[in-house]
């Protein structure tokens, strides 16, 4: 298939139309309400379930039951929906249906503004919704990225019986680049042995979240825990690595702040400076073990977010204090500039040349 | 006129006593004893044969655990001989 | 003690659904869910369509409803059955989906859901317990309960001024386009418990029609919460809720007429 040029969330719309999505239940926030469109053309064409909601908290209650009857189901919102949505993500979490939802961030709290940010992080790489637990979450980075995350998140929902995230800030929902689409997938035929189809010729069964009794609600966290572990194990963590070899400072960042920061470290490296970045793509499972050893070698991480300061801490978590980590951010739906993001690394470079780091066994660096 | 019986299972029955308020010839009544839940069931209490088998109490009990049986017309013929003697 | 029958030539005139779990269930003695679970079962069992259904239970007294019914069954949050029903029937529309809910689940928090999906005219069937108060979580004020009823939430008795009327759902619904067949019916004694079992058939049959959403709000007892005896909630359903919630048909779509069996629908009037 040639390359087209494309906005981000009609990529995002029609990649999962041709990934075999069956059903989408959504409702209009801007900036992703293109995408909800979109579905609203395609899905109808092709004789499967759209329906726009009444509301966030009617749309994610749809694909519950959507999802518990065994379907290939997707919501798409922005940050004050996907408040209204996280009752509904934990529920599901709790009862190992498969779902995915694509999150274009807004500039937040509250009502905020339309512009793009990355401030649902904590909300959407912890639990997403009260309890213990963490759906996948994919972070992409351009238009072609956002195509492939999203047929990647129905085949890992599936694949886990798991919530899947595809995060994106309002920018790449956006923005249009020439990218790919996949060709068009057939719909599943059957509907997994465990979803509600109607009791014919089995015992019944029931989907449900509540676990009275603490031994056994803990047993099932117990499942859901070693759930994730399995997924971690499995090898779901994704990132990509930029001019690492060499590099004695390095940025991390996801997003269009990872694209900012891209174009910084070319600004910079023309100077002379060893800079890298590790953009990870999966921002759960996390690519802790990865920072971990990369701090080993460097002088200086800096954290570029579009918030203030969320990924900032899996990042400090990670390196547990290998390597002093800083932070750059802009909030309410400003786009850190690569200009700025360069003369926050040479600050960072300055305040290094002075400082002696001690790694684990207590040797100078 | 028809004859039947009814049975409570003892174990369901809550004895919320739905079923003796609305039984038309009054023929159930609280048994003596507590069940394993620890309510009193009801029970049927019908020496002179008046439960029609009207099904009424079945009817208004939450917990389905009446079963309702009425004889039929050669068993009735029986019935009317019995009272009889 | 049994009367002893000393011929076994009798017949089964009435005996538990098939459809219904054979447990002894969590309601408290009296409690009218018991009677509704039953009457679902009965007709589930009577319209073969065990096989086919899919509850949607929802939260409140009734949170383990599927735990008495022999069908697949989810478990919805809180408000959310409608929605969640919604989610099935569209992409399983050949199967029978039916969510049952109480006051606070469908005329509190889940009234934008219930609302909507009558509106689109989801083909889907309600069982709402109306029993004018919370009581799962312990006997508060529900947007059904009676002016002046005491509750645990306003125990100078609910104030008007304050806490504005009790919702009439039955009616409410009757008003959209989407509603097939929107009734009330009342479980307080014998005879309008055989009209609800009628009544709650015909909502099924809507479903299985095509025609679109289906409700029958059935009023019910709460004892415990009331504090009244079994027998005292029945009287209260039939003096104090009645006139305020007349029994009666408010929307019956013209291919249900003749199921009724009463020609025109009816509108109100307790009987």
């Amino acid at each position: 298939m040639a390359k087209q040029l494309l906005k981000g969330n009609i990529a995002f719309a029609e990649a999962a139309v041709r990934a075999g999505c069956e059903a989408y239940f959504g409702y209009p926030i801007t900036p992703q309400t293109e995408l909800l469109e979109h579905m609203s053309k395609r899905m109808v064409e092709l004789d499967r379930v759209f329906l726009q909601a009444e509301s966030e908290v009617a749309a994610v209650n749809m694909v519950y039951g959507a999802a518990v009857a065994g379907a290939r189901v997707m919501t798409s919102s922005s940050s004050p929906g996907i408040s209204l949505m996280q009752e509904g993500f934990s529920y599901m979490a709790a009862s190992d249906v498969p779902a995915v939802i694509i999150d274009v961030m807004r500039g937040g709290p509250g009502l905020g503004n339309i512009q793009p940010a990355q401030g649902d992080y904590f909300q959407v790489t912890r639990s997403a919704g009260h309890g213990d637990f963490r759906p996948i979450v994919l972070a992409p980075a351009t238009v072609q990225e956002a195509i492939d995350l999203t047929v990647l998140a129905f085949d890992l929902a599936e694949r886990y019986r798991t919530l899947v995230f595809v995060l994106a800030d309002g920018a790449i929902g956006q923005m249009m680049e020439p990218a790919k689409l996949p060709p068009m997938q057939d719909l599943a035929h059957d509907r997994p042995e465990w979803a509600l189809t109607g009791a014919k010729g089995r015992d019944h069964n029931i989907i449900t979240s509540i676990n009275l009794g603490a031994q056994k609600l803990e047993a099932y966290n117990q499942h859901l825990q070693e759930k994730l572990r399995h997924i971690e194990q499995a090898g779901e963590l994704r990132y990509e690595e930029y001019l690492l070899d060499d590099a004695d400072l390095v940025i991390v960042a996801f997003g269009t702040a990872s694209r900012a920061s891209q174009t910084a470290l070319k600004m910079l490296r023309e100077e002379g400076f060893k800079v890298g970045m590790l953009r990870p793509i999966t921002l759960w499972p996390f690519p802790e073990k990865e920072l971990f050893e990369l701090a080993k070698g460097v002088k200086g991480i800096l954290v570029v977010e579009m918030n203030a300061g969320q990924m900032l801490h899996d990042v400090r978590e990670a390196v547990a204090g290998r390597a002093p980590v800083a932070f750059y951010g802009r909030m309410g739906g400003a786009i850190p500039l690569p200009k700025d993001i360069v003369s926050e690394v040479k600050k960072m470079a300055e305040k290094m040349v002075a400082v002696k780091v001690e790694d684990g066994n207590g040797h100078g660096r | 006129m028809a004859s039947g019986r009814i049975v409570i299972n003892q174990d369901r029955c809550k004895g919320c006593a739905l079923c003796i308020e609305t039984c038309p010839p009054g023929v159930i009544r609280f048994a003596d004893h507590l069940n394993a839940m620890g309510y009193r069931p009801a029970e049927l209490y019908d020496p002179a044969f008046q439960c029609t088998g009207c099904a009424l109490c079945a009817m208004v009990c939450p917990d389905a655990s009446i079963t309702v049986y009425r004889d039929l017309p050669t068993a009735r013929a029986e019935r009317r001989i019995l009272e009889a003697v | 003690m049994d009367t002893v029958v000393r011929e076994p030539f009798e017949t089964v005139v009435y005996e538990r659904p098939e459809a219904l779990v054979d447990v002894s269930t969590h309601y408290c003695p009296g409690c009218t869910h018991g009677v509704a679970h039953r009457l679902v079962a009965e007709v589930i069992d009577e319209l073969d369509i065990r096989e086919q259904t899919i509850l949607v239970a929802s939260v409140g007294c009734s949170v383990f409803s599927y735990q008495y019914l022999e069908v697949d069954a989810c478990e919805a949050a809180h408000g959310r059955a409608a929605a969640m029903a919604t989610g099935i029937k569209r992409v399983n529309p050949d199967n029978f989906v039916f969510t049952y809910q109480g006051d606070g689940d469908l005329a509190s928090i889940g009234l934008a859901e219930t609302v909507h999906a009558a509106a689109r005219g989801e083909k889907i069937s309600i069982i709402f317990l109306n029993n004018a108060i919370y009581g799962m979580t312990g006997g508060q004020m529900a947007p059904t309960s009676l002016v002046g009823q005491i509750t645990s939430s306003s125990p100078f008795g609910r104030d008007s001024k304050a806490a504005g009327y009790p919702l009439r759902m039955a009616e409410m619904l009757a008003g959209l386009e989407g509603t097939a067949y929107s009734v009330r019916r009342s479980l307080h004694d014998a005879r309008h418990i055989l009209q609800a079992k009628k009544a709650i058939k015909i909502a099924f049959e809507a479903q299985l029609m095509g025609l679109g959403f289906s409700i029958v709000e059935l009023l019910s007892t709460c004892p415990t919460n009331w504090h009244m005896t079994p027998v005292e909630a029945c009287d209260w359903v039939r003096d104090a809720m009645i006139p305020y919630y007349p029994l009666g048909d408010y929307k019956v779509a013209p291919e249900l007429e003749s199921k009724t069996g009463r020609g025109k629908s009816t509108k109100g009037g307790a009987r």
